[in-house]
Order: C-alpha cells, then structure tokens, then sequence
C-alpha cells in the first residue's frame, strides 16, 4: 500500500475543491434540462470528488465522508429510484416510465419534467455508488490487512 | 496461426469497406437515420416537457428504457467489480471444510 505523504498543501486544496465539485455535480445534474449535463456526468462528478478524497487524504480519513460500506447500497438506491419511478406510474394506471400517470397534480408536461428529474437523479447516485465501489474493490483488494475493507 | 489471424483481418476489413460504400453521405437529410423518429423528437421535445436540452429528453423520456438498461449495466459492473476483487473465494472455503472432515 502507498503511504500517504502528510503534504499541507494537498491537504488544504482539496479541502477547498471538494465542496466546490459537488456543488458543481448538483448544478450538473439538476440543470440537465437546460444545458449538457444530467444524472450520468453529475454522478461521475460526485464520485470524483469522492475518489480525490480517497487519493488525497488516505482510506483512513475518507472515511469520515462515505465509508467504503456505503458504495454499492447508493448504485442500489439509485437504480432502485429509476425502477420505482416506472413502477410508481405503472401502478398509478399508465405504462412502466410513463411519468404522466404520476398523481403529483400537475399539468402531464410538467410531470413528465419531473419524471425526468427524477430518473436523472437516480442515475447519478447509481454512477456515483458503482464508480465509487469499483474504486474500493480495486483499492482494496491489494490491501491485505485492511479490515475495513 | 498469424497469417490466419492477418487473412482474416484483411478480409473483414475489405468487408467492412464494401459495406461502407453503402451508407449515406454525411450529414444527407434524407438518410434513413434522419427520417424515422428524430423529426418527430425534434419538433415535439419542447412541446412534450418543457425541457430546452433535447438530449435529455431524449435519453429520459422517450429513450427512458435504453436508460434504465444504461443504468443496470452500470451497476451490474460494480457488483461484478466487487464480487470478483472483495468477494470469499469459494474454493479456499471448500478445501477448509475437506480438511476439517479428513
């Protein structure tokens, strides 16, 4: 396993840059219906700022924000999203991912934006939570003592 | 076994050039691709969900299927990735028990 170098400087800009990346991810995602962007590039946002945590701080520190545990239940809960806002319209009368037939109250169009919004963010907490648990798995797998893994 | 291997790119290759002459010309509005569907995308996206980006119309609405798939396939990758890396392996486990009953 490498050692991690105790560097101040990398410290501190990534303390400063990661909070920046995932207001940036957010904004990518939930702007997807005006601009590129949407649940795929956001989530891999969110997991990047995640991994150059675990890059730069060490498994150790990294943990405090997503325990190594957390990443396949979040590609869990975001495909579970996606699948469940179909099954919710399907339920609700229509056809599977038919967002019209979601009884929110609104107009079909705005529901069918909403349905969107939805379906991207379950997407990008399933980018995020897989490239997240690859990381792991392949970080992991080469650390024979670490329990935690 | 080489020489095999080189025919037979060539002959793909060849394949693949012949069966190159016979799509459209780039950017042709008449291709069969341009025809179908994507006028019917294009007129209606905006009129369908009030969403500028057709893109995302697209790939979540009309196309929200081929995403749900996307989106399987994804996770599918990260169970595989931790099944294979992080998972007991099975064999070690069976040769413990065998030794225990010997």
């Amino acid at each position: 396993m490498i050692r991690r170098p105790d560097n101040m400087i990398v410290d501190v800009v990534v303390r400063l840059m990661v909070p920046a990346i995932q207001i940036f991810a957010f904004y990518v995602i939930f702007h997807g219906h005006y601009s590129p962007g949407g649940g795929f590039q956001g989530g891999a946002l969110l997991a990047g700022s995640i991994l150059l945590q675990r890059v730069a701080l060490g498994t150790e520190r990294s943990q405090l924000s997503f325990p190594v545990r957390y990443g396949l239940p979040f590609g869990i809960i975001g495909v579970f999203i996606f699948a469940g806002t179909g099954l919710f319209a399907l339920i609700m009368g229509g056809q599977y991912l038919q967002y019209d037939a979601m009884p929110f109250g609104l107009t079909p169009v705005w529901l069918r934006n909403t349905g969107i919004l939805l379906v991207e963010l379950g997407v990008a907490f399933a980018v995020m939570g897989v490239l997240v648990s690859i990381y792991d798995s392949l970080a992991c797998s080469s650390d024979e003592e670490g329990g935690r893994c | 076994m080489r020489t095999f291997g080189v025919v037979l790119i060539v002959i793909t290759g060849l394949v693949l050039l012949y069966a190159g002459l016979g799509l459209p010309q780039f950017g042709d509005p008449h291709a069969p691709a341009a025809e179908h569907v994507s006028d019917h995308y294009i007129k209606h996206a905006y009129h369908d969900d009030h969403t500028p980006n057709i893109v995302t119309v697209m790939i979540a609405d009309y196309r929200s299927f081929d995403t749900l798939g996307e989106t399987i396939v994804v996770f599918a990758a990260g169970l595989a990735c931790y099944l294979l890396l992080r998972g007991e392996p099975r064999r070690r486990k069976r040769a413990d028990e065998e030794d225990q009953t010997a």
